[in-house]
């Protein structure tokens, strides 16, 4: 069902994405933050985290979304995504090489905070894909040509 | 030492500062490419300063503090700094064109960035040291420029770009199965040890497909002539600018600088790969010029030429002695000053009389005679007149195939050289030099601005005065280093290891 002119899919689609999109946002966010130990990483987080949005734009249509989100503010998290893993690499210099893992030897195995540099890389790497694919979808749906 | 991913560094710094800040203040855009670009040029400078000085010409950057082969390394020997310098400094030059010439363009900051972008993956294709490393980075420098083709979004240019974009996807796609198969039959990605195992195993079948692979891919970056269908699109649908980027260092970076450190420094050249090469060379410089006579779109025209003269450089280097190699190397340097030169003319042409038609223009000499006389000294130099560069090394190339015992490759080297005299001679002359009766032309308005003037100007008198590079003391030195280090083959491996101890 339906009510006319209301943007998105059925009530049906609503409720069940009303249910499960916090869902899919935190197992991005768990993706990306387990990235040194499980499979995955920040691409695969990251792309996540985007299709948690891209499942909100189309069950309730593309306002909703770009509120929580909005395309100025994707583009610039996305340039920060690469500002930020830039300048985690050039952190590397305090230890005298360009990517240098630089405040931990050794990782500990099954320990979250462990790796040095990877966690972060992995953040920066989740913002710089998740905004970018949001980007890339808004896109897809701003500029579809209309036959007026 | 340290300097040596600062080229990395400061272009992909500057392309994502470019896209944080270039929105919402305009003249940032200008100022961050266009000082990225100095420092880039300085830097590549410095390196050359700074491999004259280590001992047996060559450094090794370990990235992350890991040791070769296990981590990336990238490597800086004498061909370096030459690429880097080549790169740099037509970087530069057309970013200080860009400065004016961007203007008719909306979002010039999203130039910016793609342009930086394509800075970063060909200085990165130049310096590193490990197979995979360069696929990445010629996959960053190829797909900001599938972008940057169609920046003026019209129908034409969206049309060459979509071509250029499946045809360049085709060949990245060859180059990494390449690369894959390499692996799996070396198990290692860093370059130099890649090139000891190949040696170690000694020759096996699987060495030939690869190399008709990367050929393939490569060749089609370069534009040889079997794979050339994108270039005569893509470049003049690309703006002025970026169609001398792509022109003059993009498809010799991506093409030549990948082919030649892969099949001299990796593989090693055989007797067979250099036929395959010469036959190539040979296409291209004759179907290039051939084709180049029946254009009269003047962006369209530098691009078969381009293709000719790229022939050019793929032969130098295929035949293999070091007077044929050093030829091709500084065909390449030539090739890359007048040819961006031509390509920015071309944009101030388009720009002001507003056709590209040859024979709707005339009397660009009068109109503008800043434009028209680099135009002249472009022309003049890749027709080969002496004593422009493009003169002294094309003598190089036809002296070193007769040096080679390769008359008929040297004949062909002439002839061509005599096409390309003749379709410039038939379609730029007129367009130059051609008076109309009842034009006024000192009062001709619409004349390129002085940044604009100020980088062709520049690029000129460097098409005048770089047969001064084959004086010794001065860069023959230069030269003569780059190339040793491709005539000494697979002897990279070696330096490359001796450096890391």
């Amino acid at each position: 069902m339906k009510a006319k002119n209301e943007p998105g899919m059925t009530l049906i689609v609503k409720t069940i994405t009303r249910l499960t999109v916090g869902l899919i946002l935190l197992y991005g966010i768990y993706i990306v933050s387990h990235g040194h130990l499980s499979p995955g990483g920040g691409f695969a987080g990251g792309v996540i985290i985007a299709l948690s949005f891209v499942h909100l734009m189309l069950a309730f249509g593309k306002d909703v979304a770009l509120k929580k989100l909005s395309m100025s503010f994707a583009g610039l998290l996305e340039s920060m995504g690469a500002v930020m893993f830039l300048s985690i690499a050039l952190l590397g210099f305090m230890g005298g090489y360009f990517f240098l893992n630089f405040f931990s030897k050794k990782g500990l195995p099954f320990h979250l905070f462990s790796a040095g540099i990877i966690p972060f890389c992995n953040i920066a790497i989740c913002l710089k894909v998740g905004a970018g694919l949001f980007a890339i979808f808004v896109s897809l749906v701003l500029l579809y040509k209309t036959d007026e | 030492m340290t300097v040596v991913p600062f080229f990395i560094i400061v272009s992909l710094g500057a392309a994502f500062l470019i896209s944080v800040f270039g929105k919402h203040y305009k003249r940032s855009s200008d100022y961050l490419a266009n000082s990225a670009c100095f420092i880039l040029l300085a830097l590549s400078l410095y390196t050359l300063n700074l491999i004259c000085k280590t001992p047996n010409h060559i450094l090794v950057y370990r990235v992350g503090g890991w040791i070769p082969p296990i981590g990336i390394s990238m490597v800086i020997d004498c061909l370096t700094p030459f690429m880097l310098i080549t790169v740099n400094l037509v970087a530069f030059l057309i970013a200080i064109y860009s400065i004016n010439y961007m203007e008719r363009y909306t979002d010039k900051w999203k130039f910016y960035t793609l342009f930086m972008l394509m800075l970063a993956g060909m200085n990165g294709i130049i310096i590193t040291g490990d197979i995979f490393n360069l696929f990445v980075f010629l996959e960053i420098a190829a797909i900001s420029s599938y972008a940057l083709v169609a920046f003026g979004t019209e129908a034409e240019e969206l049309e060459a770009s979509f071509k250029y974009a499946v045809m360049g996807s085709v060949g990245s796609s060859f180059i990494l199965l390449g690369i894959a198969i390499l692996y799996s039959y070396t198990s290692t990605l860093n370059m130099a040890d890649m090139a000891k195992a190949i040696t170690q195993k000694g020759p096996a079948k699987i060495l030939p497909f690869v190399s008709v692979l990367f050929l393939m891919g490569f060749g089609l970056k370069a534009a040889l002539v079997p794979f050339h269908a994108w270039l005569p699109d893509a470049h003049p649908s690309a703006p002025a600018p970026i169609s001398a980027m792509l022109s003059g260092v993009l498809i010799k970076v991506l093409g030549i600088y990948a082919l030649s450190r892969i099949f001299f420094n990796v593989f090693g050249m055989s007797q067979a790969v250099s036929r395959i090469f010469i036959i190539l060379a040979i296409a291209s410089m004759v179907v290039g010029s051939i084709l180049a006579f029946g254009q009269s779109d003047i962006k369209r025209l530098f691009a078969y030429s381009s293709i000719s003269q790229i022939g050019y450089i793929v032969l130098g280097l295929a035949i293999g002695t070091p007077l044929s190699i050093m030829g091709g190397l500084f065909h390449l340097f030539n090739h890359s000053i007048f040819k961006s030169l031509l390509f920015l003319n071309s944009g101030v042409i388009e720009h002001s009389i507003g056709t590209r038609d040859l024979k709707k223009m005339s009397g660009i000499l009068y109109k503008m005679p800043v434009t028209g006389y680099t135009t002249l000294i472009g022309a003049l130099s890749i027709c080969g007149i002496p004593p422009l560069g493009g003169f002294w090394s094309k003598l190089i190339i036809i002296f070193a195939c007769i040096q080679a015992n390769h008359p008929v490759l040297a004949l062909i080297a002439i002839f061509v050289s005599i096409l390309t005299l003749a379709y410039y001679f038939k379609a730029v002359t007129p367009a130059l030099f051609g008076r109309e009766d009842g034009q006024d032309y000192k009062s001709f308005r619409k004349k390129a601005s002085w940044a604009m003037n100020a980088s062709m100007i520049a690029l000129a008198t460097l098409s005048i005065i770089s047969g001064l590079m084959l004086v010794p003391n001065l860069g023959a030195g230069l030269l003569k280093d780059a190339t040793s280090v491709l005539a000494n083959g697979i002897s990279y491996a070696n330096l490359v290891f001796e450096a890391l101890k």
